[in-house]
């Protein structure tokens, strides 16, 4: 690229400001629509993450269903054996497993749980929850329920529980009535209710119930076990790897939360194609509007063209300057389209603190830089054809020799 | 080819079209033009001037015959020796002045030495306001096409095509688009150019006025020299 061929392009992009600021407006507007669906696809799909994972456990840490198991040694017979219905899996040896999973890289949180189902019982009201036995401390580790408190206190002393607000409000309960609980391992219990959440996830808000580990453990007949361990991992996204490394490091089984929500992926997937799709559209516009704009001016510069290559300028010249004409026009479109993208969105609260009808758009997604260069990139592509047209002109015909 | 001559032309022939609608436009010219020549070419519109001009300048190949200049064949030159060759040592100034409407009067008369080069450097603006100069416009090198008046911009693109130093510039009805005043304005400085540089000039006009101020006058008629 000749330092003339430089100047004679800047020259010609300056001399009609007017031309140029338009065809640099459309290409800003098409990177600022570029930039804000990046941001908003990007925003959406993090706000559907949040709010999926935001109250469950990334990964899941049971006992392993064993596998069945030859008994015969002259291997003729398989003996299979039958899940024992009337055992519960319970990881028996869980103190020593614990200081594994914290010191794995990207654990948040840990939450050793005892969980069972059972019946609470109001006068002649009966209703199916499930408990969740939580250590002291550990109340809020995976779902934020201190969050979530819309009556009462979220301490759980050995005879409170706390139940979500859809329980409280089909049973009829407040915060101090007692009810009882008959687990299903046919053990009962009076309880005080000590407080009152709304997790917005219908099915805890309406049959969770959590108390203290503790009793939790007397309630359902475990004496030294555990149902399970909750994990939280940050990146959540991460949650797949991690728990193989789990699955590996203590060998449990470990279930990723990605597991239980393929359709959530699907649809965060399809949203991104059709972002692409967007984008990819609002590159061509760019392209089709700066070639038309160049063929456009290459006609109405027919005799400069052919001047120049009368005088000597050689094809390469000609095709530098009309590329790097279009060239320079996707460059600074596409920078001042970023900035009008950048202070637009600015105002814009981040995604975890998005209202409900807000738009979730997440400027760290914008995709800038990208943006940029991808524009940069059609726009010298969309000015080599008619670049080409140029330096094809036959300057005889062109200035009428 | 003479010992003097810059180029030489034999047997010339440029047809346009083909089988019915073929057109023979040079019916074989033979024609040669010493260093320092001052020639004017005249003849009637159709009589194949622009043409002979057009192929003497590398814009258009002959059909037919031999084109020779300093010593180069040009009928047998490929497209890009003949682009380098044309931008070495020939200069053009067309009815139409063809300035470039973003560039300066200064820009303007760099502008074959610069497509040449690359770049504008020292040296050619130090020629090119000599040549502005030279042409009476030193006051105007900043001044834009647009701000300038028609016989103004004919200097311009006659100290153009004198930026290359060239041997012969090739002039296409110059003062066709001037009025008398600039006409002859015109024309004095490309005697004047023609007399201090030694730089050979073939003028292509139909004013005998203009004819008359030429040491030579070459004619054509329906594609043949008849007098040259």
């Amino acid at each position: 690229m000749s330092p003339y061929a430089v100047k004679l392009a800047i020259r010609h992009l300056l001399s009609h400001p007017g031309q140029t600021a338009l065809l640099m407006a459309g290409v800003a507007l098409g990177v600022s629509v570029f930039i804000f669906m990046s941001a908003l696809i990007g925003g959406l799909a993090t706000l559907l993450t949040l709010r999926t994972v935001g109250s469950i456990p990334h990964i899941v840490l049971e006992m392993p269903d064993r596998d069945p198991a030859i008994l015969s040694p002259d291997g003729l017979a398989q003996v299979v054996l039958q899940k024992d219905l009337s055992r519960r899996d319970q990881i028996a040896i869980w103190q020593p497993v614990i200081p594994i999973i914290e010191k794995t890289p990207n654990i948040i949180a840990v939450s050793p749980q005892i969980r069972g189902s059972a019946f609470v019982e109001r006068g002649q009201t009966v209703a199916p929850v499930g408990v969740i036995g939580v250590m002291p401390g550990k109340l809020s580790e995976i779902a934020d329920i201190d969050a979530a408190m819309v009556d009462g206190s979220s301490n759980l002393p050995a005879d409170g529980i706390l139940i979500g607000s859809r329980l409280a409000r089909d049973l009829g309960l407040r915060i101090g009535q007692v009810v009882r609980l008959s687990s299903d391992r046919g053990r009962a219990r009076s309880f005080r209710i000590g407080g009152i959440f709304t997790l917005g996830i219908a099915s805890a808000d309406r049959q969770a119930v959590y108390m203290n580990f503790t009793t939790a453990r007397a309630l359902f007949d475990l004496p030294t076990g555990i149902s399970r361990i909750e994990i939280k991992v940050a990146p959540a996204t991460d949650a797949a790897d991690i728990a193989e490394r789990l699955r590996r490091s203590t060998g449990l089984k470990a279930t990723a939360w990605t597991e239980d929500n393929s359709q959530l992926f699907e649809g965060l997937d399809a949203q991104a194609r059709t972002g692409i799709i967007i984008k990819a559209f609002s590159l061509v516009t760019i392209i089709v509007g700066i070639s038309s704009a160049m063929l456009l001016s290459i006609v109405r510069r027919q005799s400069e063209i052919g001047i120049m290559r009368a005088m000597g300028a050689s094809k390469g010249l000609v095709i530098s300057i009309f590329v790097l004409e279009g060239t320079l026009i996707g460059l600074v479109g596409a920078i001042v389209g970023a900035v009008i993208a950048w202070l637009a969105l600015l105002p814009l609260p981040p995604v975890t603190e998005v209202r409900s009808g807000g738009l979730p758009i997440d400027r760290a997604q914008g995709d800038f830089l990208l943006a940029i260069t991808l524009t940069t990139l059609a726009a010298m592509l969309a000015s080599i054809l008619p670049a080409r047209n140029a330096a094809r002109i036959d300057p005889v015909e062109a200035i009428g020799a | 080819m003479s010992a003097e001559a810059i180029f030489s032309v034999s047997g010339l022939t440029k047809r346009f079209g083909e089988g019915e609608a073929e057109v023979l436009v040079l019916k074989g010219i033979d024609l040669s033009m010493a260093a320092g020549e001052m020639a004017a070419l005249l003849g009637p519109s159709g009589s194949g001037k622009s043409t002979l001009l057009t192929i003497l300048g590398t814009l258009m190949r002959a059909s037919g015959g031999t084109h020779d200049m300093l010593g180069v064949d040009l009928m047998q030159a490929s497209e890009g020796q003949r682009t380098k060759f044309r931008s070495k040592h020939l200069g053009f100034v067309f009815q139409f002045h063809h300035l470039l409407p973003d560039l300066s009067a200064l820009e303007n008369v760099m502008m074959p030495a610069a497509c040449a080069a690359g770049r504008e450097t020292r040296a050619m603006r130090e020629r090119a306001t000599e040549l502005l100069d030279a042409v009476g416009l030193a006051d105007r090198r900043d001044y834009r096409p647009s701000a300038m008046s028609g016989g103004q911009r004919q200097r311009v693109a006659v100290a153009r095509a004198l930026i290359n130093n060239p041997v012969l510039v090739l002039a296409d009805e110059p003062t066709g688009n001037l009025d008398r005043q600039s006409a002859d304005h015109v024309m004095d400085l490309i005697r004047s150019i023609n007399q201090t540089m030694a730089t050979s000039f073939l003028i292509s006009t139909h004013d005998e006025h203009i004819a008359g101020q030429c040491p030579r006058r070459i004619e054509l008629l329906d594609g043949r020299i008849v007098r040259s």
